[in-house]
């Protein structure tokens, strides 16, 4: 039978929302407050979800131990308490939570191997969040 | 279509062991959850239930009568309860998250006034939650 596992995580960061693209008064429009030149920080939530069946030897979709492994060591490592905009992911992209979320779609749907990669969701304040599912139709 | 989800809250205690593991397997697979004497969780259920509202009431189901089919086949059944020993779902099949939201699936599907179940999905702790929605 076919379940849906979905597990939480938290990190800090910080980033600056500006585009190279543009010039600073339209940054500056666009952004607002995202613009000011030194960043500012969040604590970002992500939710990663992922499916399949039901093991009937362990009773579980995958290993609880293995995803937790894996995020720690591909995703919170690398991203908790760090400059979003110094890391290579968004050296040629604007560090939006919209971005942020299919980087670490893409982390997790390259590297993790012991279920389906459903989506990922990140809070980036209490207020809003977003949500990836690759190029499919999330479940609801 | 409306969707309408009521929640829930019990506290039980559980294992998780596989007879047919050994010993040293049961601990590799399940860690700390292994541990033969139980440990735990402040469950929270959310079940969706879906349906056409009812011209005359403007109900999807009625709400009284959902509360009562998940006293009867899930509270009384499961709070303050050692899952594994009190709940005979679980004297065979390993009490995880998963099969919690298996099992209460199975227990609340035949059961339900009029509307249909959706999904149901069971919060072990606050970062952890399993979603199942009755697929093979
Ligand atoms: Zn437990």
């Amino acid at each position: 039978m076919k379940a849906y596992l979905t597990r939480r995580y938290m990190f800090s960061a910080s980033h600056r929302l500006h585009s190279g693209a543009m010039p600073d008064e339209e940054n500056a429009v666009i952004y607002g407050k995202c613009n000011n030149p030194y960043g500012h920080g969040h604590n970002y939530a992500i939710e990663v979800t992922v499916s399949g069946p039901v093991d009937e030897s362990t009773g579980m979709v995958c290993n609880l131990a293995d995803l937790d492994g894996f995020v720690r060591h591909a995703v919170l490592d690398r991203f908790d308490r760090q400059n979003l905009n110094m890391l290579a992911e968004f050296a040629a992209m604007v560090p939006t939570t919209e971005a942020l979320s299919a980087v670490i779609y893409d982390i997790l749907q390259r590297g993790f191997s012991h279920a389906h990669l459903e989506k990922v969701r990140i809070e980036e304040t209490m207020m809003n969040s977003f949500e990836y599912a690759g190029g499919a139709e999330m479940r609801r | 279509m409306v969707y309408l989800t009521r929640k829930a809250e019990f506290a039980a205690s559980h294992y998780y062991h596989n007879p047919e593991f050994t010993a040293e397997e049961n601990r590799r697979v399940f860690g700390k959850c292994n541990n033969p004497n139980g440990h735990g969780h402040n469950y929270t259920l959310e079940v969706t239930v879906k349906g056409e509202v009812d011209p005359r009431s403007g109900f999807v189901v009625d709400l009284r009568q959902l509360k009562e089919v998940l006293n009867r086949e899930v509270l009384d059944a499961m709070d303050h309860r050692f899952l594994n020993k009190e709940v005979p779902e679980f004297y065979t099949r390993i009490p995880t998250t998963e099969n919690l939201a298996i099992t209460i699936w199975q227990r609340l599907v035949s059961k339900l006034p009029k509307a249909k179940l959706h999904r149901v999905r069971v919060y072990e702790t606050p970062d952890l939650f399993v979603d199942f929605y009755g697929e093979a």
